[in-house]
């Protein structure tokens, strides 16, 4: 290809002697400066070969002479970022849970901060949106089995439901009715609940239904059913179901009742965070204010 | 230093030194109008800052100032905020279309007078003529030996140079903050880090690019000339030499003419060459270099007259003009050239964009409201049996006094609304809101309405501050409910 260089005739430049379909290339010379900024680079690269992490390796990469990392800087950053929320932690763990909501800036930090938590340790049951699903409380609706103020909420968070190895923790239980009514006494029950909560006109069935649960289920759900915090017995009357509303599952509900369980935090978490998720779902939209005591139900 | 001269070999047919330019003074028309658009462009550059504009106590009064910090632009009566945002991409719209306007009816007249390569360029050469004198001597003090007056030269040269460049970076930080403020501190020492930061690097950037680099900015590291080429058209005006007239070259007139030879008006005296900042000979033709200063034009109207010839021999041109020219016809009026079809395209184009821009800041309000509803989730079923959805919503209030805002739901039939700090014992068919002046509020607004009715409703949000009849704004959004169960039964 050497050989056909020549000179292009117009320009009276120099070609590098190749040619495409009758299109040549002329040999148009590069500035010096361009080729000393391209060897400047190459210098450069030579340099942060050297002083930085570069080269991979089987196990990592080569660790460059200012032991600078991305992992060394993330967790510089991370503890930055720890030391910069010292104060507000503290803040919280030395405010009492009850007046939390009291400070804008606390609960504004609570609220984030419960909210990246409960990312982590409640979407599981209750899901991203804290929705829950069927044995899974809503926690963004109005109904609370054991109390929706942030106080009762940080209790359940604390303890959970039904440890069996911890005192505190909340405990009740629903007995299944399967030997103790007949089916059709077990009936008539649920039509009295589906009645008190208008999903049907009352008739004779409810009306049977109303003197048996008069003598089995008032004592925790109520004489209106509308159920007891201090044993997380549900409001029957409201639109809210825990596992369902229609005939089905409210009859296997009676026959073999629920035994919904949750974890207890408070060997898992740390008091903080536990105020933090506290302070989050309260502020999901069913969070109530603070009654006149706190419901503590502990196991009898 | 040997093996570098090796690896650069200056005879090598790949890489070039820079050929040194010395372009000549030169006086006339066009650099008198250079020298104008010189003065205009630097003066905006280092007044426009200090100007002040009264915007009352909370907001502050320099004309023109980007805050980043707080995430505002102010343009004299004009206050844009971030959401606001395409007043601003509006105008780097505007100002491509201008560039395509000015392009396509005068060619690149931008780089020519307006780039700020190209002026602080010239200023950098303005100096250096003033301290190493004309081209001449430029040349001669180039290739004379180091000694004491050369070094004295260059010492004065590059200091002045530097601090032109200081000047330049110097300015560019105010007008991100309170000039006089940030001149106090930056005096004393106590600015913040990025300001001292920025005026080195473009302290560095002017002196590199407009003191040592010149024309190889244009020539290597501008895009824009490769862009323009593409934007000029056989109607725009391009400085062109007008070789029907001027070739052949002659050097001596009388003599050739004597000889029966054919004689050209060019009479190959070089001085377009010479004045050329960017060292390019117009005499073959069009090419990227030529910033079309037309300084070249200037310098050889005076050949022109001193020969006695018409002016013009190297003029402002279309390429059509110099067909027909070239075939002995009179060229097309000015006047025509610059108002053709695309230049009023083009023109009509930038003023509606400006026009719609200017409409829209009549119009705009200083109050406005965002709606986002949430997704997760969508809805709750509350215990009454009704239905909640979610809002986040931004009220922004863009007057500087705190302002009572009142939201309110239409559309919606028999719906409550309540905040979080409220709860739901304060729902009601309005909530009222405080926002600080200047700021946005940002409210999570619950809204309630009974399970009956579509699935989606679009519904509308207003917001008006409370206690006035003032535009307010609003935002559309939806109500979502769950799918319809009742019907089972
Ligand atoms: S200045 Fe005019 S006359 Fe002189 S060389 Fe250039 S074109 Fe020819
Ligand atoms: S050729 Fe003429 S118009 Fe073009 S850059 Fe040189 S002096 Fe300016």
């Amino acid at each position: 290809m050497v050989e056909n260089k020549r000179i292009d005739e117009p320009t009276g430049t120099q070609t590098v002697g190749h040619e495409w379909d009758g299109i040549e290339e002329l040999n148009t010379p590069l500035p010096r400066w361009w080729l000393l900024t391209f060897y400047a680079c190459i210098l450069w690269a030579i340099g942060y070969v050297i002083f930085f992490p570069a080269i991979p390796m089987l196990h990592g990469a080569t660790k460059g002479i200012t032991g600078w990392s991305s992992h060394g800087q993330l967790e510089a950053s991370m503890n930055a970022e720890a030391k910069r929320r010292a104060p507000i932690t503290a803040a919280i763990a030395a405010t009492p849970i009850e007046q939390l909501l009291a400070n804008d800036k606390l609960k504004q930090a609570a609220i984030e901060g419960g909210r990246a938590a409960f990312k982590v340790h409640c979407v599981q049951c209750h899901g991203s949106g804290a929705t829950g699903s069927k044995g899974y409380p809503n926690l963004n609706d109005d109904d609370w089995l054991w109390g929706g103020d942030i106080a009762t909420i940080h209790y359940t968070i604390t303890h959970g439901v039904r440890n069996p190895d911890h005192n505190e923790t909340r405990f009740s239980q629903m007995p299944a009715f399967a030997g103790v009514l007949t089916p059709a006494e077990i009936s008539s029950v649920v039509s009295f609940v589906r009645t008190i909560s208008g999903q049907q006109q009352p008739n004779a069935a409810s009306a049977r239904g109303a003197t048996l649960f008069a003598a089995n289920c008032s004592q925790c759900h109520g004489p209106e059913g509308k159920g007891g915090r201090q044993f997380g017995a549900p409001n029957l009357t409201d639109a809210i179901w825990l596992y369902g509303g229609d005939r089905a599952t409210i009859t296997q509900t009676v026959m073999k009742s629920r035994f919904g369980v949750m974890p207890r935090w408070n060997n898992r978490l740390d008091p903080v965070t536990i105020k933090m998720l506290a302070a989050y779902v309260h502020s999901l939209g069913g969070g109530e204010a603070a009654p006149s005591a706190p419901a503590a139900n502990v196991k009898p | 230093m040997s093996n570098l001269e090796g690896l650069i070999d200056p005879g090598s047919p790949l890489y070039e030194r820079r050929k040194g330019v010395y372009p000549k003074a030169v006086d006339g028309f066009f650099r008198r109008l250079k020298w104008a658009a010189m003065a205009v462009t630097l003066t905006i550059y280092y007044v426009t800052p200090w100007l002040r504009w009264d915007r009352g106590p909370y907001a502050p009064d320099q004309a023109v100032l980007v805050d980043l910090a707080h995430r505002r632009f102010y343009m004299f009566a004009i206050e844009i905020w971030p959401h606001e945002f395409y007043y601003v991409a509006g105008l780097l719209v505007m100002a491509g279309i201008g560039l395509f306007l000015v392009t396509s009816a005068v060619g690149r007249a931008w780089c020519g007078y307006a780039c700020p390569q190209t002026v602080w360029t010239d200023l950098f050469q303005h100096v250096e003529r003033a301290i190493d004198g004309d081209r001449n001597a430029q040349i001669r003090l180039a290739h004379s030996p180091w000694g004491l007056e050369k070094i004295a030269k260059r010492v004065a040269k590059h200091a002045i140079w530097i601090i032109i460049g200081a000047l330049t970076g110097g300015a560019w930080i105010f007008y991100f903050a309170d000039a006089p403020t940030l001149m106090r501190h930056f005096m004393a020492g106590d600015a913040p880090f990025v300001a001292y930061s920025t005026v080195a690097i473009l302290t560095a950037t002017t002196y590199i690019f407009g003191g040592l680099m010149r024309e190889q900015v244009c020539i290597y590291m501008c895009p824009w000339p490769r862009i323009q080429t593409a934007m000029l058209d056989e109607k725009s005006l391009v400085v062109t030499y007008k070789d029907w007239r001027g070739e052949p070259r002659t050097h001596g007139v009388k003599k050739a003419a004597d000889e029966g030879l054919k004689t050209g008006d060019c009479i190959d005296c070089t001085q377009c060459v010479q004045v050329c900042p960017t060292g390019i000979d117009i005499r073959e033709g069009p090419q990227i270099g030529c910033i079309t200063c037309a300084l070249c034009i200037d310098a050889c109207d005076k050949v022109m007259a001193q020969i006695g010839r018409p002016r013009g021999l190297i003029d402002y041109c279309t390429l059509d003009d110099a067909a027909i020219e070239k075939a002995g016809g009179t060229p097309k009026p000015v006047l025509k050239t610059l108002f053709r079809p695309r230049t009023l395209a083009y023109l009509s184009i930038w003023s509606a964009i400006g026009l719609a821009m200017l409409f829209s800041l009549g119009a705009r309000t200083r109050l406005d409201l965002s709606v986002q509803q949430d997704r997760n989730p969508i809805y709750v079923q509350l215990s009454d049996g009704s239905i909640r959805n979610n809002y986040t919503i931004k009220v922004r209030n863009m007057e500087a006094r705190p302002r009572k805002v009142v939201l309110k739901v239409s559309g919606l039939s028999d719906a409550r609304m309540w905040t979080q700090d409220g709860g739901r014992a304060s729902a009601s068919d309005e909530v009222e809101v405080t926002v600080d002046p200047d700021s946005v509020l940002k409210v999570r607004l619950f809204v309630a309405a009974p399970s009956k009715g579509p699935e989606r409703q679009p519904f509308e949000i207003s917001a008006q501050a409370a206690g006035t009849n003032e535009k307010g704004d609003s935002d559309t959004t939806q109500f979502e409910r769950p799918e319809h169960e009742e019907d089972e039964e």
